[in-house]
């Protein structure tokens, strides 16, 4: 079976973002940027349904302008087949990302897509749900254990309570939690082999979707921030101040 | 205008977190209704129709709805979407599964995780793990929304709303329930505590987090974690708090052996006081300490836990 994995171009994790003086957005000029860590667990929980014989095929595909290419190259890297660039200079709505992917699916005819639960930029929580309305396919978003087993696949997924378990006919929409599995890192020889790898460009605007902005950012700002804080000395000193000073304990 | 609340339930009780989704709803203005979708839920039923401000209580029992599952709740909720302009769910993983199914039922857009109201149709979110703040206007006919808890405060509970069954059962047959792994505590809710006390990797394994188990009892705190405290597998996955855990705004926060990465920081920051005790002094958790120790905490807990 095909699996399909859409990865995004995000800001590196370690770096701590600065709005913009004008608050028109973040400022992302000479940030670093790196495949968002939830995609990348997609990438290798893909890669691993291959090593295990369940998949046959592994298409990584973003959706974004051509700095997306190296996210894609880091997939190809990491042992996915062949990728797909969804050209657009636009930052679209997760909506209109979906409906972009849903496209893919039926092109690709995909049994498992596999998403990051959410991006770490937008902190939407969105695509992966959305596609699979889309797509009208089942959906085990959150996922700490892919299991795939005939025409059904068994995910467990982290929820406030603790683990949930379903089953979901094929072809199904997973999305990724941490704790899924630890991604590999992308060998030299890897590295060089994906360069060669197909890498395929298709410009949004041939899509035929209506991709106008759903929403319109208003503004952007820091948040609030804590006044700086004092070190005690003793244990007896901390007990004091919650109890006299800050009054959040009796 | 009507607005469309969901209800955070397990079948037998409200979860409180709702009460605050309630309010997003007042900021927002309208004719608030709850729907209650479960499997023999009438007491949740019971409960909502008590929330204040709400006018209408919906409930929809059946099996098809008992584990909430995305596939069955989205074609419920987009079957009573008509009726109105404003869906909202709270931003926990019931209502983070199965809401942006439902925008995309419904051809609109979902805004997330909103932590204020401006206006009917614009709203303020927190971005990239809470290092900026996003206010976003929905360009969309029709706003499905969900609402981080700790932005709101709770609605009071002497309301009287109508309850109205209706019978729709939309079981969408591609998905089934397996298994629950739930983790039982005493102890108060992550989400819903006035105390939270956390431990991260410097507690060395998870039989150290009774060190923080002895002084959450003597002040009624609920226990959490860091991350790396649950990848090492300490704890359960359910006690992470961060930008992909819960988030939490308590009273009291306190961070054992917690280092401050901005993950972290994302689920925790907007404490009312917090308190780090890190034998780091460097360590980045200091810098939006209230209150910080420098201590190593296997002397510090056994300390604090005998002068409480
Ligand atoms: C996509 C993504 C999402 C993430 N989401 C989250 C999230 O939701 N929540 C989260 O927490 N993390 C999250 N992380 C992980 C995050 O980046 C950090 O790795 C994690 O928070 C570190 O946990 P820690 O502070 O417990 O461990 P460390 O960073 O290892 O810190 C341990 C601290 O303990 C102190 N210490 C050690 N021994 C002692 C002692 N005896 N006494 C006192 N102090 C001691 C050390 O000085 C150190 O500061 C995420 C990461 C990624 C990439
Ligand atoms: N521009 C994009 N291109 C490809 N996949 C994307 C894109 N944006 C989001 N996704 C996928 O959707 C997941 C969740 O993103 P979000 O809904 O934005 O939080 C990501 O982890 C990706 O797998």
């Amino acid at each position: 079976m095909k699996v399909l994995v859409p990865i995004k171009r995000v800001i590196d994790y370690n770096v701590k973002v600065r709005v913009k003086a004008d608050n028109s957005n973040v400022d992302l000029a000479n940030v670093k940027m790196a495949i968002n860590p939830f995609c990348e667990i997609a990438v290798e929980e893909a890669v691993r349904l291959k090593e295990a014989g369940i998949a046959t095929e592994v298409i990584a595909v973003s959706v974004g302008d051509k700095s997306c290419q190296e996210q894609l190259r880091t997939a190809l890297a990491l042992g996915a087949d062949r990728a797909i660039q969804i050209e657009t200079d636009e930052k679209l709505d997760a909506l209109n990302i979906a409906k972009l992917l849903q496209k893919i699916v039926d092109e690709e005819q995909p049994q498992l897509v596999i998403l990051g639960k959410q991006s770490i930029d937008s902190d939407n929580n969105q695509t992966g749900q959305m596609l699979a309305a889309l797509t009208g396919m089942a959906q085990g978003t959150f996922a700490s254990e892919v299991k795939v087993e005939g025409d059904k696949v068994n995910v467990t997924r982290e929820v406030d309570s603790g683990l949930q378990t379903i089953a979901l006919n094929l072809p199904a929409i997973v999305t990724t939690d941490l704790r899924l599995n630890e991604p590999r890192y992308a060998s030299l020889p890897n590295i060089m082999k994906a360069k060669r790898k197909p890498l395929v460009v298709m410009p949004a605007a041939d899509f035929g979707i209506d991709l106008s902005p759903r929403s319109k950012l208003i503004k952007v700002t820091p948040p609030a921030t804590r006044k700086a804080g004092i070190i005690v000395d003793s244990v007896d000193t901390l007990i004091e101040k919650l109890k006299n000073e800050a009054k959040v304990i009796s | 205008m009507s607005i469309l609340v969901f209800a955070e339930h397990d079948n037998s009780t409200l979860k409180a977190d709702t009460l605050k989704t309630v309010a997003a709803a007042q900021a927002i203005g309208g004719d608030i209704h709850i729907l209650v979708a479960g499997s023999d839920c009438q007491s949740v039923a019971q409960e909502a129709a008590k929330v204040n401000g709400v006018s209408k209580v919906i409930v929809a029992d059946s099996p098809a709805y008992e584990h909430q599952l995305a596939e069955n709740i989205s074609l419920l909720v987009t079957e009573l979407a008509a009726d109105y302009e404003h869906i909202l769910a709270t931003a926990l993983t019931t209502g983070k599964n199965f809401m942006p199914r439902v925008a995309a039922l419904l051809d609109v857009a979902q805004i997330s995780d909103i932590i204020a109201v401006e206006s009917s149709d614009t709203f303020v979110r927190p971005i990239y793990a809470g290092n900026a703040i996003a206010t976003v206007q929905s360009l969309d006919s029709k706003k499905v929304i969900t609402v981080r808890p700790t932005g709101f405060d709770p609605v009071a509970t002497d309301g009287s709303a109508e309850v109205v069954a209706i019978d729709s059962v939309t079981d969408a047959g591609i998905s089934s329930h397996v298994s629950d792994q739930l983790s039982v505590s005493e102890r108060p809710d992550l989400g819903a505590a006035s105390i939270v006390i956390s431990g991260g990797r410097g507690m060395q394994n998870g039989d150290n987090f009774k060190l923080l188990e002895g002084i959450a009892d003597k002040l009624g705190a609920a226990i959490g974690a860091s991350r790396a405290a649950v990848d090492a597998g300490f704890v359960p996955n359910d006690m992470q708090v961060g930008q992909t855990g819960k988030i939490v705004a308590p009273d009291l926060y306190i961070a054992v052996g917690i280092s401050g990465a901005i993950q972290h920081l994302a689920g925790m920051k907007d404490s009312k006081i917090i308190v780090a005790i890190n034998k780091d002094a460097e360590a980045p958790i200091f810098q939006v300490a209230d209150y910080g120790i420098v201590g190593d905490l296997f002397d510090v807990l056994p300390e604090l836990e005998g002068k409480l």
